[in-house]
């Protein structure tokens, strides 16, 4: 998993955040690490020495912001790397070799707009592409034609939320679709007739309060298949009841039970997926 | 990461594992080396095969397996002993490596990407790809990445659209439970359609094809989904209308409208949609249509009257400004009160006078609407009300009375029809809409006699409600709504997890109810009067306090609401209110609304004086959950200086209350209550009494 340790950082240090404990790691360290993680291009890669990308660039500004240290970076640089990957149709791809998925559209608006740095890319051009992966279903790809998939959703749905375009949505259409994924243990899964998992408590959850809609679902069904979901021994969440714990889950485990309200947990942003205190820090100038 | 049992590891798996992690760490920090070193021999791209075949995940290994293709593939090129199979041989090997990785993770992003990739490269067969994909949609026929795979491959072999149809009719035969196969189905099927393609055209059969595979899918396991959404989006496509229409209009054709400056002169009851009261001696144009469009400007839209001569500003009445909106307004000057206009001015709008007029789908707004209206300036009008010594509006039953048609001129007084604008469909192709959805309405009553499931209730009671909108088109009946009641009540029952969708429908297809005739309508009317004043009434309220509604409906028959009381419900939203631009006084108290955001339509409501939250739950709510609908900062679509506003410099609590201050900061609220709600405490309401300067009442108390 070494590939993907700045992921890693983001969901251990977020998920710290939102439990009140960020206080508990050294700032400068982690400052460090992140940094070493970067590439002459001002891309990141997902740990020191691997390609950069624009997943773990994301990661990398996400981390920083936690701890309100994003003037550390080259914004300039880091954003150029970002806007760089615009393809002519507005989609972005997620590297120098040309993969296209609307993860990267969302990766892209979410990073450029942390830095303050949206008007760098075509933003007219980037939401018609985001659009172009509508389905029948109401809901999104990863590219056009691509079957609706929570997580594609997430990604569509917060794009179109921090530019401002969430009117060119069928709320009611895709709230439906959205509603359906709650099952009946409580859980939520990712498409029609698969199984329930933690990390759709994220996905689906957040897309359905970026569109008000979340009080479609059984909240508190969903809060205590997540809980369920705890190893009450050694810490952690896993996917399932009983299944073994990863930082991943543990993170959108704890993401989940913030957006529905569980008391002691910070709230979370649905569309940034970072602490609303540092989104209102960054978006709209207020110190908290 | 996913579905691994949870169990402390015994000694000998420990052991294994941590072996396994030195094994993939000497293999990768190789690898780093020889990508760092551009070492692309044999040996070392050997390395990289080993990594991904265990860790399919190291993306850098498939970027340096690119990287040391290109270098080799130039060494073959320029060598001119070489021949084709050289360059075929890197390729193939390239194509085992991705084939490897995909038998440890056939989810791997990174692998098929580099499948596609050297592909694109144009030298390989592509024989074998619809073999490989048929393996591992065989494996699994959910797997996207091999759908999205086989678009790609199909676009390179050239198949047509209706091979790829064909293949998800057999996925579909094999096992209809396929919900990728059903997805795939809808966007062939619908690429199919428009173009007209040979096989495909008219729509009607297809349609009617379309539905009968889809039902043996529903009805052979009601409780699995895979055909609920497609069977959505076929009734869809069977109700819409592709061209967008004008639903409604205020003021509405052949109407009347007084128009008054002095509130307490005026009698509102002598006429129910048609009157108007402004202090600022302009009424406003709405025009309601069926679907989002754009361009609607003074060229699409002429308006010709004695007393307008201007060229008019039009607006979408949208949260966030857009191109499209469903809901466009302009606002015209009263006509001058001088003898000249004794008799009423006649106004004529031609909406669609020019091309221009065009639906977010593309469709042109192709024909041409008239609306006639008259205005005339009610008789004892004869200078505005003075704004100061207004009365406070009381929500009390003794300020209420019922409404009193009596005194309206029946030759006058327009219909709930008149509100609606009728447009009349080809005549073949509404016969086949409603004769299908009658159709589809008989087989899932034969489901439902077998079998009580949620899915046949859902269905049959969009199926019914569908039908009354068809008919509606005609005449203005809602002939189903209290078995569509029913059904939904029902639902709350057999399904009490998805329980307030089935609320908000339920809501919905109420107020369909409630505004499809002047009778029904008229049980919720009431005159208001201040008791302060005389016996005259000021405003006529329409009254849905205490309907249990957990949402707002029909609004393009509530254009002409001037008073609303929406008191004592479950509202969490007021989603479309952005419409009601005659809105002055709003009663939202004892609801559900959460968040300061959840008001933003309010702050379209140019009229909107009166307005009482009470009793809400702002504040108590930590996640706001309509922060991302109305423009704002967080979503690049407003600044926001917090020193530069004048009205709230030294206000220390402004940065708290950001988002009170977006929503009030551009209303002119006279009369304001919002006690009963978290946030309601003295700090709250000195924010507001400096953000909002024209407010005379808060919580009942006289300012100043």
């Amino acid at each position: 998993m070494e590939h993907i340790r700045l992921n890693g950082a983001y969901w251990g240090l977020t998920t710290l955040d939102l439990l009140g404990k960020l206080d508990t790691v050294d700032v400068d360290e982690v400052v460090s690490e992140v940094m070493q993680c970067q590439h002459e291009s001002g891309g990141f890669g997902g740990n020191s020495g691997h390609d950069p990308h624009i997943l773990y660039t994301l990661s990398a500004v996400q981390v920083l912001a936690l701890f309100d240290k994003v003037d550390v970076l080259d914004v300039e640089k880091v954003a150029d790397y970002v806007a760089g990957l615009q393809n002519e149709d507005g989609s972005f791809s997620g590297d120098m070799w040309g993969e296209v998925d609307t993860r990267f559209s969302y990766i892209a608006i979410c990073c450029l707009a942390l830095l303050h740095l949206l008007d760098k890319i075509n933003v007219e051009k980037a939401v018609d592409y985001i659009l172009s992966c509508k389905n029948h279903d109401g809901g999104f790809g990863c590219t056009p034609g691509g079957e609706s998939h929570a997580g594609q959703i997430f990604c569509c749905v917060g794009a179109l939320a921090i530019t401002g375009s969430l009117h060119r949505i069928d709320k009611d259409l895709l709230g439906w679709w959205l509603c359906e994924r709650q099952v009946k243990s409580g859980g939520l899964n990712g498409r029609p007739e698969k199984l329930p998992d933690v990390c759709y408590s994220w996905w689906v959850l957040s897309s359905l309060i970026m569109i008000d809609r979340v009080h479609w679902i059984d909240k508190q069904k969903l809060a205590k298949f997540i809980l369920d979901c705890q190893d009450t021994e050694n810490g952690g969440i896993s996917d399932r009841p009983d299944d073994a714990c990863d930082a991943y889950h543990t993170y959108f485990g704890v993401a989940g039970l913030s957006l529905l309200e569980y008391p002691g947990v910070k709230a979370i942003d649905p569309a940034y997926a970072l602490p609303v205190d540092v989104v209102n820090r960054i978006i709209l100038g207020i110190k908290g | 990461m996913h579905g691994l049992p949870r169990r402390a590891p015994k000694p000998e798996e420990e052991e294994a594992l941590a072996a396994k992690a030195k094994d993939l760490r000497a293999l990768q920090s190789q690898l780093l080396s020889n990508h760092h070193s551009k070492v692309y021999t044999k040996e070392a791209l050997d390395v990289s095969a080993k990594l991904l075949e265990k860790n399919p995940e190291c993306y850098t290994a498939w970027n340096y397996r690119k990287l040391a293709v290109q270098h080799n593939l130039l060494a073959v090129q320029s060598d001119s002993d070489s021949d084709s199979g050289a360059i075929k041989a890197i390729l193939d090997l390239e194509l085992k490596v991705v084939v490897d990785a995909l038998k440890q993770n056939y989810k791997s992003y990174g692998a098929w990407h580099h499948r596609k990739w050297v592909l694109s490269k144009g030298h390989c067969s592509l024989d074998y790809e619809l073999k490989l994909l048929k393996k591992f949609q065989t494996a699994d026929s959910r797997n996207f990445h091999a759908w999205n795979y086989r678009r790609f491959v199909a676009a390179l072999l050239n198949r047509s659209e209706k091979e790829e149809l064909d293949y998800t009719t057999e996925m579909i035969e094999n096992n209809f439970s396929n919900y990728s196969a059903w997805h795939n189905r809808s966007v062939l099927l619908s690429s199919l359609l428009k173009k007209e393609a040979p096989g495909f055209f008219p729509k009607e059969k297809v349609l009617n094809e379309e539905y009968g595979i889809v039902q043996q899918a529903i009805f052979t396991d009601p409780d699995d989904q895979s055909g609920w959404f497609h069977y959505r989006w076929l009734l869809d496509q069977t109700v819409k209308m592709d061209a967008p229409l004008l639903a409604s209009s205020w003021p509405a054709h052949g109407s009347n409208v007084i128009l008054s400056r002095n509130r307490h002169l005026y009698d509102c009851s002598a006429s129910l949609f048609d009157s108007f009261h402004s202090d600022s001696g302009t009424f406003p144009l709405v025009l309601y249509f069926n679907q989002a469009v754009k361009g609607v400007n003074s060229s699409t839209v002429a308006i010709e009257s004695l007393f307008c001569t201007e060229d008019l500003d039009w607006k979408p009445l949208l949260q966030i400004s857009s191109q499209f909106s469903q809901v466009w307004v302009t606002h015209i000057r009263f006509p001058e009160a001088n003898s000249q206009y004794e008799e009423a001015c006649a106004v004529e709008v031609s909406v669609g006078l020019s091309q221009g007029i065009v639906s977010s789908s593309g469709f042109d707004y192709s024909h041409l609407t008239r609306l006639a209206f008259k205005v005339c300036l009610s008789p004892v009008d004869t200078e505005p009300s003075k704004t100061q010594g207004r009365d406070k509006i009381l929500w009390r039953d003794e300020n209420f009375s019922l409404y009193q048609t009596g005194s309206e001129e029946p030759h006058k007084s327009l219909s709930i029809d008149d509100l609606i604008i009728h447009n009349v469909d080809k005549p073949t192709t509404s016969n086949w809409r409603a004769e299908t959805i009658a159709n589809e309405i008989a087989i899932f009553r034969e489901l439902l006699s077998e079998t009580s499931c949620k899915i046949g209730k859902l269905t049959l009671a969009r199926l019914l409600t569908a039908y009354d909108v068809i008919q509606s088109q005609c005449a203005n009946k809602m002939v189903n709504s209290e078995e569509v009641l029913e059904l939904y009540a029902d639902l709350l029952k057999l399904d009490p997890t998805h329980c307030q969708y089935y609320k908000d429908e339920h809501s919905l297809v109420f107020l369909q109810q409630l505004t499809s005739s002047k009778e029904s309508l008229l049980k919720h009317c009431f005159s208001h009067k201040t008791l302060a004043s005389s016996s005259i009434g000021n405003y006529t309220c329409l009254c849905l306090n205490k309907l249990s509604l957990t949402r707002m409906g029909s609004i393009e028959k509530l254009l002409w609401v001037q008073m609303l009381d929406l008191s004592h419900n479950e509202l969490h939203s007021i989603e479309g209110l952005e419409a009601m631009q005659l809105l002055s006084c709003l009663n939202l108290s004892n609801n559900k609304l959460g968040s300061f955001t959840a008001l933003a339509p309010l702050r379209m409501l140019k009229s909107l004086q009166v307005l009482d939250i009470s009793y809400n739950e702002i504040g108590s709510d930590t996640i706001d959950k309509t922060r991302y609908l109305f423009s704002s900062p967080l979503c690049h679509t407003e600044e926001i200086s917090w020193n530069k506003d004048e009205n709230v410099n030294g206000c220390i609590n402004l940065t708290n209350y950001w988002d009170a201050f977006l929503i009030f900061k551009s209303m002119s609220l006279t009369q304001l209550a919002i006690l009963g709600n978290t946030i309601a405490g003295e700090n709250f309401k000195s924010f507001l009494v400096k953000v909002v300067p024209t407010l005379e009442w808060l919580d009942g108390d006289k300012l100043h």
